[in-house]
């Protein structure tokens, strides 16, 4: 891993200093893309993690189809809220570890632009690949059928928001030796509002009603933390490598 | 005001400035205390719905909202300590938070306490408990942050970052959870001008409140003090003080 990391920062980001905004976003980003197509566990762990959580429910609760399909996209949320947790981790930890890290704060361009593009290649590949399973583990837990729409649009707005306000807890505790349960304690309260609309929308969706007002506040949740979480986690970065 | 306040930036003056003002505040918060507790549990009348035991309430509501108003103290605290660096604000947050999350868990238990006879319940889904709720894992969050760190100075600012982040998201969180599901009942006392309680009621509630208010500034007065000496544990001043008091 430090082989891979060193050798795209060092060469092609401190070199070129002279990279404009949008190159540097688009080199951090097929950097980190690269980096986790070599470790693919990274990418596919969590994804197993959150369906064998929403296996579990079932289980637990037991199979009657009336109670699953009114708790399903509650558990949905939590599972993909828990996996994301799991993956947050990978962000910026190696490249605390061997320094890339450094290096990026250290280099001309804003923080907040690769940390931005560090965030994106995060949603794309921890996100992205949860909107695609959810409507299969939907049939499991028999989602009513109007709602397969809202699950998915809710989950598109809403994992980029649980990608950036994680961040915000992994820059602050990059530098602890033990972190990984500290950062459940401080990020999971702030995932509570998205939670909340997003399986409220699921849930008038079920009923046949427009929910398009949930809609409008997790994009309003979405643009907010689009536009301040990079420089928390900017901040928090210079904290975190002292 | 910046020529007022400057001198404060230095740890001594401002230790010895709230040594100076520290009685002020315990004395005025025993005397407002011991009048308005008994004026409260013996004397104001019983509520002609709750009988006796809204009295809970001179504790409860006065808690509730200063674990608020110790929140937001914290981030005001924070934010002078990101923008201005000031040492000495970053050693404020850190004794306010956990006053906060005691006085937090205050208000959750007699809470419980007081829905047992009233709701029949310990524990209702109710919008304001669930938020009262959230804000108590705001505060365990930044206190373990901050004893995650061996160095103070950054603890400080790690937890600093952390508030404020915390602070846009608290109104996100209270209007969330509001929209989610209510149950308790609106507010009695904030009502301006026209308060739904009957003045009786409400002198006591203002010294209670007024009480534990300045029961809050010592506590944090002395946090704050004993912050400043272990953070300046090696400056000459502070040796002269162990000194003169070794004798």
């Amino acid at each position: 891993m430090n082989k891979y990391n060193s050798i795209v920062t060092d060469n092609q980001l401190s070199i070129k200093a002279n990279l404009s905004y949008r190159a540097a976003f688009m080199l951090i980003l097929k950097r980190d893309i690269t980096i986790a197509f070599r470790h693919r566990d990274d990418i596919i762990n969590p994804l197993l993690f959150f369906i064998i959580v929403v296996t579990l429910f079932p289980l637990g609760i037991g199979p009657e189809s009336s109670t699953l399909s009114r708790i399903a996209p509650g558990i949905i949320w939590v599972a993909a809220l828990l996996s994301t947790l799991l993956s947050l981790d990978r962000l910026f930890k190696s490249d605390h570890d061997d320094g890339s890290l450094e290096q990026m704060l250290l280099s001309p361009h804003p923080v907040f632009i690769l940390v931005l593009a560090k965030i994106v290649a995060h949603w794309l590949l921890t996100g992205l690949p949860l909107i695609f399973i959810a409507p299969i583990l939907a049939v499991l837990l028999h989602l009513n059928e109007n709602s397969y729409g809202a699950l998915l649009l809710t989950l598109l707005l809403g994992t980029p928001i649980l990608s950036l306000i994680g961040a915000i807890g992994v820059a602050l505790t990059v530098g602890i030796k033990k972190g990984g349960v500290l950062l459940s304690l401080l990020v999971l309260p702030l995932y509570i509002p998205v939670l909340i609309f997003a399986t409220s929308a699921v849930d008038t969706a079920a009923m046949n009603l427009p929910f398009n007002g949930q809609l409008a506040i997790i994009a309003a949740l979405f643009i907010g933390s689009l536009t301040l979480a990079p420089f928390a986690v900017a901040s928090a970065l210079k904290v975190s490598t002292n | 005001m910046w020529k007022w306040l400057h001198p404060y930036a230095k740890p001594e003056i401002t230790y010895h400035f709230t040594g100076k003002i520290l009685p002020w505040f315990a004395y005025l918060s025993a005397i407002l205390l011991s009048v308005g507790i008994v004026w409260a549990l013996a004397f104001a009348p019983a509520d002609y719905q709750q009988g006796d035991s809204f009295r809970i309430f001179y504790l409860h509501v006065p808690a509730a909202s200063l674990s608020m108003g110790i929140y937001v103290g914290m981030a005001i605290a924070a934010l002078c300590s990101l923008v201005w660096q000031l040492k000495l604000a970053d050693a404020s947050a850190s004794a306010m938070a956990p006053v906060g999350a005691v006085f937090t868990a205050i208000a959750l238990i007699t809470g419980a306490a007081w829905g047992k006879p009233m709701w029949g319940t310990w524990w209702i889904w109710d919008a304001r408990l669930t938020s009262e709720l959230i804000l108590l894992f705001l505060y365990l969050g930044v206190i373990a942050l901050h004893n995650a760190f061996e160095d103070k100075s950054l603890a400080g600012k790690a937890a600093a970052i952390l508030t404020l982040v915390g602070v846009i998201n608290i109104p996100i969180i209270k209007y969330s959870v509001e929209w989610w599901n209510t149950l308790h009942q609106g507010a009695t006392v904030s009502k301006l001008g026209k308060p739904s309680m009957t003045m009786d009621m409400l002198w006591p509630f203002i010294i209670c409140f007024l009480g534990f208010a300045l029961l809050v500034a010592t506590i944090i007065c002395i946090r704050f003090r004993t912050e400043i000496l272990a953070r300046n544990s090696m400056r000459p001043w502070v040796r002269e003080l162990v000194d003169k008091i070794e004798g």
